[in-house]
């Protein structure tokens, strides 16, 4: 089967400073990829780039191709015809993306036109049925409605009913429960599914949330330092993961139930961007380090079945990882 | 179990807002009636979801704010009043860490400057004894001394967290009030303030107030975690109890929405219904019209909190009291 998305070498770039690395990533028709890594990790930059949303001083090589046909350098007439229409996006503050002076009709019903050769009335009609389609009550009466008159959850609702205006074959989520308090971030992400399985629609769902990541995808990729450092379905990453940075945020994260055990934290932070170790990005945190860890960056390699792991140590840390689970 | 360092009997506190620039003002009741204990050297957890009154109720606790009604003991005594000696006393026992460091620091002062202020405030020791603190606290807190000469700009944000977490120590305070104190640092550093927190607290004997939406980190953390909805509590219990059997259907609801890595969202409870307005109360039950087990009685009477066997208590009609419960 083809890819809806290939990703080869992403690289990008502000004023000199990589943040993007090289990215390889490859998305399948109707299928949900989790991108997880921590802020910076440059998992929002890569689809930004992708879709051509970065600031002009950016500097992008690489490729992206949408059913092979190339996104990066490709004509604004055909980029406009993608964004919306083919591929949509969600942001983590839905609020900042509605415009506050005009009604949920007006800006939901500029969607439809913008991408659905759609007319009068039937234009009004589709777009009771997506707010209905999101749950929003008495959707008619809301139409008339300004975006202030919504709570937060509401908002992020009509964001996604606004995104599936141009019925798209991906949808874009960056951090989209990020802001919204528990009870309603499990509505927004049972809404998600549905709508995606309804729709047989792929998504890309981009969170700092290890959890809301493995409930909700089948497959994730770990990002640290502008690369992919694993990717694995997630009932794998999640029993073994194999990248010890992966092993470190699974680590961090503090039980729900079961013994207290003292958290293990990955030490120090984050390299900066704009002085990068040479070799491994993550060499100076890690626990298994060695020598050629600090001479050259180690390629995503194949490492079993459907994953993939950039470290030349992985089979140490495979080895470290059942030596704690045989104790 | 010691004697409680601090002891909250039912505070209230209501603020009037107004719809518009002509509407009329209706009260706005943010905290309702809450009583909590905090044993000498142990942490109570405060949960709930914005709105639910947590940081309010942790503001009255300090004494950043006056409660309408109820009060406020510390160390068996009442709060001195605002302003006094005796209150500038207290206050130098009791001291706050906020979720944004960089909103807590002056941006234009070195770091070491601004650990140093609460002591100079407080007129402890000599300027050479308060040097050494300083370099003492930083120690504590895992950073080294040249990071004190930093700006906090230069310092990223879980060093920064420590940075107000080393100026909220320099007083030797016996009680800390926590309000989301991680939520805004990545996981990994995350759980090293979290580890850190611990460690300080074991060795300091700190008595924590630790208030946070992240229910993965208030267990981490607490001995007794309590449950806050629109203002009141729902529920208190000792942390790995409460999360392992949750009684009122709000906790049930917040544990299942709490997403785990390797299990699948089976049988989740996904509520119905907005986050709760503290302007427009239901009537009974605050949680009734999104409850899915609500009953008329939900309705119109409100709920006490109760013991319901253990050291249990939770206020819904549906959870039984202790009687029912020894007789099952």
């Amino acid at each position: 089967m083809s890819p809806l998305v290939s990703i080869e070498g992403l690289s990008v770039a502000f004023n000199g400073v990589p943040v993007l690395r090289g990215v390889d990533l490859a998305l399948g028709k109707g299928e949900a990829l989790g991108l997880v890594g921590e802020s910076g990790s440059g998992k929002s930059v890569t689809w930004l780039a992708a879709l051509g949303l970065l600031p002009r001083h950016a500097k992008i090589s690489g490729s992206v191709r949408l059913d092979g046909r190339e996104l990066l350098g490709a004509p604004a007439a055909e980029l406009d015809r993608v964004r919306g229409g083919r591929v949509a996006m969600i942001f983590q503050d839905p609020a900042s993306a509605l415009n506050p002076v005009l009604t949920i009709r007006k800006q939901l019903c500029e969607a439809l036109a913008l991408h659905r050769d759609l007319q009068g009335e039937t234009v009004k009609a589709e777009a009771k049925r997506l707010l209905d389609l999101v749950g929003i009550p008495d959707a008619a009466r809301r139409l008339e409605a300004y975006p202030h008159e919504f709570s937060g959850g509401q908002v992020q609702r009509i964001m996604i009913a606004m995104a599936l205006a141009g019925n798209p074959d991906l949808l874009i989520a960056d951090e989209p429960t990020t802001a919204l308090d528990a009870t309603i971030q499990a509505q927004i992400l049972e809404l998600l599914s549905t709508i995606r399985r309804e729709m047989s629609m792929a998504m890309v769902l981009i969170s700092h949330d290890l959890g809301v990541v493995a409930e909700n995808c089948d497959r994730v990729a770990v990002m640290y330092a502008g690369r992919i450092v694993e990717q694995a379905p997630s009932n794998q990453l999640f029993a073994d993961p194999l990248h010890p940075y992966a092993q470190g945020l699974i680590g961090a994260l503090p039980p729900l139930d079961g013994p207290r055990r003292r958290l293990t934290a990955i030490p120090g932070t984050v390299p900066d961007p704009a002085h990068m170790p040479t070799g491994c990005a993550f060499a100076p945190r890690c626990t298994l380090a060695t020598d050629p860890c600090g001479l050259a960056a180690p390629t995503l390699a194949p490492i079993a079945n459907d994953r993939t792991v950039a470290c030349i140590r992985a089979d140490a840390s495979r080895r470290a990882l059942l030596g704690i689970a045989a104790e | 179990m010691s004697a409680p360092l601090v002891e909250v009997r039912a505070i209230s506190r209501s603020y009037s807002m107004r719809s518009g620039m002509f509407g009329r003002a209706t009260a706005v009741h943010a905290v309702d009636g809450v009583s909590l204990t905090i044993p000498k050297g142990e942490t109570l957890g405060l949960v709930g979801e914005s709105g639910s009154g947590k940081s309010t109720t942790g503001r009255i606790v300090l004494g950043l704010e006056p409660p309408d009604c109820g009060e406020v003991r510390f160390g068996g005594k009442p709060m001195a009043a605002l302003g006094t000696a005796a209150w500038r006393t207290q206050r130098a026992r009791m001291q706050m860490i906020f979720q944004d460091p960089l909103g807590a620091l002056d941006r234009r002062l070195p770091v070491a400057t601004q650990i140093r202020e609460p002591l100079d405030i407080h007129g402890v020791g000599t300027p050479s004894m308060r040097e050494e603190r300083v370099r003492e606290l930083l120690r504590a807190v895992e950073l080294t001394p040249a990071h004190g000469a930093r700006y906090p700009g230069a310092l990223s944000g879980g060093q920064r967290q420590r940075i107000v977490l080393a100026r909220a120590l320099a007083t030797k305070p016996d009680f800390l009030v926590c309000d989301e104190p991680v939520s805004a640092l990545d996981v990994s550093i995350q759980a090293q303030v979290v580890n850190l927190l611990c460690d300080l607290q074991a060795q300091l004997g700190l008595t924590l107030l630790f208030i946070s939406h992240d229910l993965r980190v208030v267990r981490q953390i607490s001995n007794v975690v309590a449950v806050m909805y629109l203002g009141r509590i729902v529920e208190v219990g000792s942390a790995d109890d409460l999360f392992a059997r949750p009684e009122h259907p709000y906790t049930q609801a917040l544990v299942s929405a709490s997403p785990a890595p390797g299990r699948r969202s089976a049988g989740r409870i996904v509520l119905a219904g907005d986050p709760p307005n503290p302007a427009a109360r239901p009537q009974g039950c605050a949680f009734h019209p999104r409850c899915p087990r609500a009953i008329a009685r939900c309705a119109s009477e409100v709920p006490a909190l109760s013991a319901v066997g253990g050291d249990r208590q939770v206020a819904c009609h549906l959870v039984t009291g202790a009687q029912t419960r020894d007789a099952a």
